[in-house]
């Protein structure tokens, strides 16, 4: 990794300004994530005095608890329907916006504010919304004869949360392909015009992939968005019901784990999710660093 | 736009227009509910005003249920959790930058990649042992605990450095040749040239405190202590019957408030922030 051409000449300093962030990291990060590896592979006794080591046990237990392979099923059509959801629409609206040329500040604007709406608040919203006593959308859902109850309807509680998962998501993608299309030189769209392509025609040949980049990045961000920060979304709405048809797997971690205190089986399920996020991580980077390639 | 068709740009609005409703459309209805009063809320879903608006804001505001604090004290909470977030994550942050881009010393890599490495531990898949920790430091319950395990941050890091990789090696030479130390070099130069990209990440990062929730809802115990988003969704208690919708919406819309009003007046600010952090 490059440094300045030139660099300051010092013995402690360098360690002085990396310490706070060294110190936080190693106590708050590296040594709880070695942590939760380690009693991963342990059983406590019932007063937490001693510990042994038990090896593979937990993770061999997991993958045979058909409620955890469930959960992994349903976290990934839940990342499935999401992502697309949300990259579908954040993607159209974007090629709208780089259309308009006057208006295009003012429909930004009104897009992007729901990125800094938290989780919780997104669930609630879309709970008011879709609440079977009095909300709007049941009440209009029952003119197409459809019984909107996702209290009881396992189906319609997983539409629920995909719903307010992805309206949380739309201003952040729509962000970053308004800003990879403004990257696309005008001078390359403008030749294909004169060629007599058509506008659609322009978009699937020229401009869609050449945001294979942003693309590719927003995969990575809506996948790891899905996986961990809906946690506020379930947990405000609908609690992993009913009858376990939207625990996905960072929701049953914390269930397990801080609920269900099963200490080794939630340190197995931690790991799991660290080395996905790993896996992850360096997928995006190996593709960051040869990226330009055209 | 390459030519003029003006059916496509019809088209092009209608689609913008539609996007605009789907994203308003929720936050729509709950400033609706903000206006009405209890009883009208749970007959049925009115789209228009009422006019209970300023009844319900100074209900919530004074609101003080049992089991929860008053609501001004969970928004001065909320507020102090993101601002020391935001502040905190900076300073680290500008600081460790500024010496892996400025200074060649053993073992700068391990630090770098150990910095690295948070990226890839989301409290949520660390947080019995995190809590731990905090537990044993006697943190719980604290505005330290609140805050201090957020604060290590590896993408402001990253986009300390990206921007320190920009500035001209010329400006640290001739700061050098005139006898700057390091630190003179960092406060007179580097940091005036980072105000932007401070500015930028101050946005992006408060909204990032604002909105946490798990990692408030296992440190704190103390009802004084409970931020807007844990005291929200106990309101919402979504699972029971007849909830007191205008009091939970009027609250929603309150403590979305703020950063999104920052969101909106300082957007050109803020996209740079995100666009630029994320890369």
């Amino acid at each position: 990794m490059e440094t300045k051409r030139t660099i300051f000449p010092s013995k402690g300093l360098p360690y002085l300004l990396v310490a706070p962030q060294l110190i936080i990291t190693l106590i708050f990060f590296i040594w709880p994530a070695s942590q939760a590896v380690k009693s991963s592979f342990e059983r406590a006794d019932p007063f937490g005095l001693s510990t042994q080591f038990v090896g593979l046990t937990h993770y061999l237990r997991l993958f045979q608890d058909p409620l955890y392979l469930a959960s992994i099923g349903r976290t990934a059509l839940f990342a499935a329907a999401v992502t697309i959801i949300a990259m579908g629409l954040g993607l159209i609206l974007a090629a709208a916006v780089n259309r308009v040329v006057r208006t295009s500040q003012f429909y930004t604007t009104l897009m992007v504010w729901p990125y800094a709406v938290s989780p919780v608040v997104a669930g609630i919203l879309w709970w008011f919304l879709f609440n079977s006593a009095t909300g709007l959308l049941p009440f209009v859902l029952k003119y197409f004869g459809v019984v909107w109850n996702h209290n009881l309807n396992a189906n319609q509680a997983m539409i629920f949360v995909v719903i307010a998962a992805a309206w949380k998501q739309i201003s952040y993608n729509f962000l970053f392909f308004v800003a990879g299309m403004q990257s696309i030189p005008a001078s390359l769209t403008e030749a294909a015009a004169i060629d007599g392509a058509s506008p659609f025609k322009r978009f699937w040949t020229i401009v869609f992939p050449l945001l294979s980049p942003t693309t590719f990045f927003l995969f990575i961000v809506n996948v790891n968005y899905v996986m961990f920060d809906t946690f506020g979304i379930i947990a405000a709405t609908t609690g992993g019901g009913p009858n376990q048809a939207t625990n996905i797997l960072v929701y049953k971690v914390y269930q397990d784990g801080f609920i269900g205190l099963n200490l080794g089986a939630s340190s197995a399920q931690s790991v799991i999710l660290m080395l996905f996020v790993i896996i992850l991580t360096v997928v995006q980077f190996r593709f960051v660093e040869r990226r330009v390639q055209y | 736009m390459v030519e003029n068709r003006p059916l496509l740009s019809l088209l092009t609005h209608l689609v913008l227009i539609l996007g605009v409703v789907i994203v308003a459309f929720p936050v729509y209805l709950a400033i609706i509910a903000m206006t009405h009063d209890a009883a009208t809320l749970n007959v049925s879903a009115p789209l228009l005003p009422g006019g209970e608006l300023f009844n319900n804001v100074a209900t919530v505001w004074n609101f003080d249920p049992p089991g929860l604090p008053p609501f001004w004290l969970m928004a001065w909470n909320s507020t102090l959790m993101a601002l020391i977030i935001m502040v905190g994550k900076i300073v680290i942050s500008i600081l460790s930058a500024y010496a892996i881009v400025y200074f060649k010393f053993p073992f700068r890599m391990v630090a770098f990649w150990l910095i690295f490495l948070t990226l890839m531990l989301p409290v949520e898949v660390r947080i019995i042992p995190t809590y731990e920790v905090i537990a044993n430091l006697g943190m719980l319950n604290s505005y330290w605990g609140l805050t201090v395990p957020l604060i290590a941050s590896a993408t402001a890091t990253f986009l300390f450095r990206q921007f320190f990789m920009t500035v001209p090696d010329e400006l640290m030479e001739a700061a050098r040749v005139d006898g700057a130390g390091p630190i003179k070099f960092f406060r007179d130069i580097l940091l005036p040239l980072s105000r932007t990209n401070i500015a930028a990440l101050c946005i992006i990062l408060f909204i990032y405190g604002w909105v946490q929730y798990l990692w408030p809802l296992l440190v704190t115990t103390k009802e004084d202590q409970f931020t807007l988003m844990m005291g929200v969704r106990q309101m919402a208690g979504v699972r029971e019957v007849e909830p007191m919708w205008n009091i939970i919406m009027t609250a929603v819309v309150l403590a979305m408030l703020p950063p999104v009003l920052v969101v909106i007046f300082m957007q050109r600010l803020f996209v740079k922030g995100l666009v630029e952090s994320e890369k």
